[in-house]
């Protein structure tokens, strides 16, 4: 049985520039933030990014690494705007922006993961987000009803990130807060090779079951390439039932957005070093 | 009417939250969804009086069968309803939610993209979010706790929500299930309920008058002569709102008298 254990940076190694990556959680909440420190350290570029976006878009747009960004919404959650991502929009520094419905996206990462090359909704018709996507194409119901529905595209993926509480280092992953969002969806619509998965804490196969049940397994080996244990890896985002939401270290975060000079020296406390520099620094707060 | 079912001392927030709540009558068995405090409140309050059987989430992921305080964890869950199961719900047409609205027009097309122009907008707001989803596959309220012309719009920047013009184009399905029901603000209530379905002008609050609606909307209202006043929340919902659903007052934060 393979041991898929690895960290963050050889994870990232594995990429190349121009690579389509999906990025798992929900606006602020179970981000694999420790996976997104490590991309701002690579030197990779040109990416497009996939995501229910959260600071995890607001940093790459920052950084400069993003070529095309698809989202259906960006936001902090409690801070409902993301900063640095309203400003790449105003200033129109992102080459390609595709903004989907929330199902839609869904959708499209649900068709990638099922090998098919669209899948058919209503969501999204009528509104600007056809005039906004003029690759967007319909498609007429084969049945009596003959109705026209948006065919939303496979979104396939070179690679997916998501952090989720407890894996072992098979990759049996578990989730144990409220939500799974939609990380299965992320690792069925990515290439396999790529499929990352970072935990709290990697535990033994038999200790899966100790702090959840089975319907918390919802990820399992197949789906997954790489196991990276990152205890507090999701920070400043929720990992419930692990930990909440840093929400001062989201606020000190949005503020220093706000201004050139503070992020710079954000950046240099926060974000210069490795990922044991960076929890180190929270922990110096 | 000045009898004991009424009070006079109802603030602003409490006759918007009773708006809501009333947006959701006759909805039964489906799930009353509010995005912000006052809309999760209308939901909440509607449920503890006249609509029993709506379905009310915690706004993370649970149905909860008691009466939920604002704020308050104190929850007995009575369903799971991770952000999956929502646009399976939606999808399917079992749910009426209360949206914002930085833009809305006269047919009801609704923006919370982004102000200006969407290659480089002005201002960058949340993206269409649910907008487009939900308007298509179930009912839609609005509440915007600031009616102003900037707002009310002769045309949205981005169509996020979708408005009664567009969903008219888009065929016998969909016009069969797109509803806009009311649109609740800090100055009126409003509704779609004329021949073209353009808003219409359903009641202002108490102490608005019918020009201070026209002048803060940015595009020709329909007006009748059978404008109301918006009724007063009753000595009970009050009670219910002040003691049991909102003991701390977050309503007051979102729309301060």
């Amino acid at each position: 049985m393979a041991n898929k254990r690895t960290t963050e940076d050889e994870a990232v190694a594995t990429l190349s520039d121009g690579m389509t990556i999906g990025i798992g959680g929900w606006g602020s909440r179970r981000k694999p933030m420790s996976l997104v420190r490590a991309l701002l350290r690579s030197d990779l570029t040109d990416l497009t990014i996939v995501s229910y976006g959260g600071p995890d878009v607001g940093l790459l747009c920052a950084a400069g690494k993003v070529r095309k960004l698809v989202y259906g919404f960006v936001s902090l959650d409690s801070i409902a705007l993301e900063p640095h991502f309203r400003a790449a929009r105003q200033a129109g520094t992102i080459p390609e922006v595709v903004e989907y419905d929330e199902g839609m996206l869904q959708w499209g990462l649900y068709a990638a993961s099922l090998r098919l090359p669209f899948l058919p909704t209503r969501a999204g018709l009528g509104s600007d987000v056809v005039k906004n996507s003029p690759d967007l194409r319909t498609v007429t119901s084969p049945y009596a009803d003959a109705e026209e529905l948006l065919a939303v595209p496979a979104i396939p993926l070179d690679a997916a990130f998501v952090h989720l509480n407890r894996a072992d280092e098979r990759g049996n992953a578990q989730f144990l807060g409220p939500d799974l969002y939609f990380d299965d969806l992320f690792l069925g619509a990515a290439a396999t090779g790529g499929r990352f998965v970072s935990v709290e804490k990697v535990v033994a196969t038999e200790e899966l079951l100790a702090n959840g049940s089975f319907h918390t397994l919802k990820i399992n080996r197949s789906m997954v390439d790489g196991v990276i244990e990152a205890p507090n890896g999701a920070h400043f985002t929720n990992c419930q039932p692990d930990y909440e939401r840093d929400e001062a270290f989201q606020k000190e975060y949005a503020k220093a957005a706000a201004d050139p000079e503070a992020w710079a020296q954000f950046e240099q406390t926060y974000l210069s070093g490795s990922e044991a520099d960076y929890q180190q620094a929270v922990k110096n707060r | 009417m000045s009898d004991a079912n009424t009070t006079t001392d109802a603030t602003l927030a409490e006759i918007c939250v009773a708006a809501v709540a009333d947006a959701f009558a006759g909805d039964g068995e489906i799930f009353a969804s509010g995005m912000g405090t006052i809309p999760m409140l209308g939901a909440r309050l509607a449920r503890a009086t006249n609509e029993p059987d709506l379905l009310i989430s915690d706004g993370e992921a649970f149905f909860v069968a008691n009466d939920l305080a604002v704020g308050s964890s104190d929850k007995q869950v009575e369903g799971w309803i991770p952000f999956r199961t929502v646009f399976d719900t939606l999808w399917g047409g079992r749910r009426h939610v209360v949206m914002g609205a930085s833009q809305i027009d006269a047919h009801g097309n609704q923006n919370i993209a982004n102000i200006g122009p969407w290659d480089k907008p002005k201002a960058q707001l949340l993206g269409v979010r649910g907008g487009p989803g939900n308007t298509i596959n179930h009912t839609t309220t609005y509440f915007i706790p600031k009616h102003t012309d900037r707002v009310f719009v002769p045309k949205a920047d981005t169509v996020s929500g979708v408005g009664y013009d567009r969903a008219a184009e888009l065929g016998d399905w969909v016009k069969a299930h797109h509803e806009i029901r009311r649109v609740v603000t800090n100055l009126a209530v409003l509704d779609f309920d004329s021949p073209d379905h353009r808003m219409h002008l359903v009641s202002t609050h108490p102490g608005v008058s019918v020009d201070d609606v026209v002048s803060n909307t940015g595009f020709e209202l329909v007006v009748g002569d059978d404008v109301a006043t918006t009724r007063l929340p009753t000595a009970e919902e009050l009670r219910i709102l002040r003691e049991v659903l909102d003991p701390k007052g977050f309503r007051e934060r979102e729309l301060p008298s």
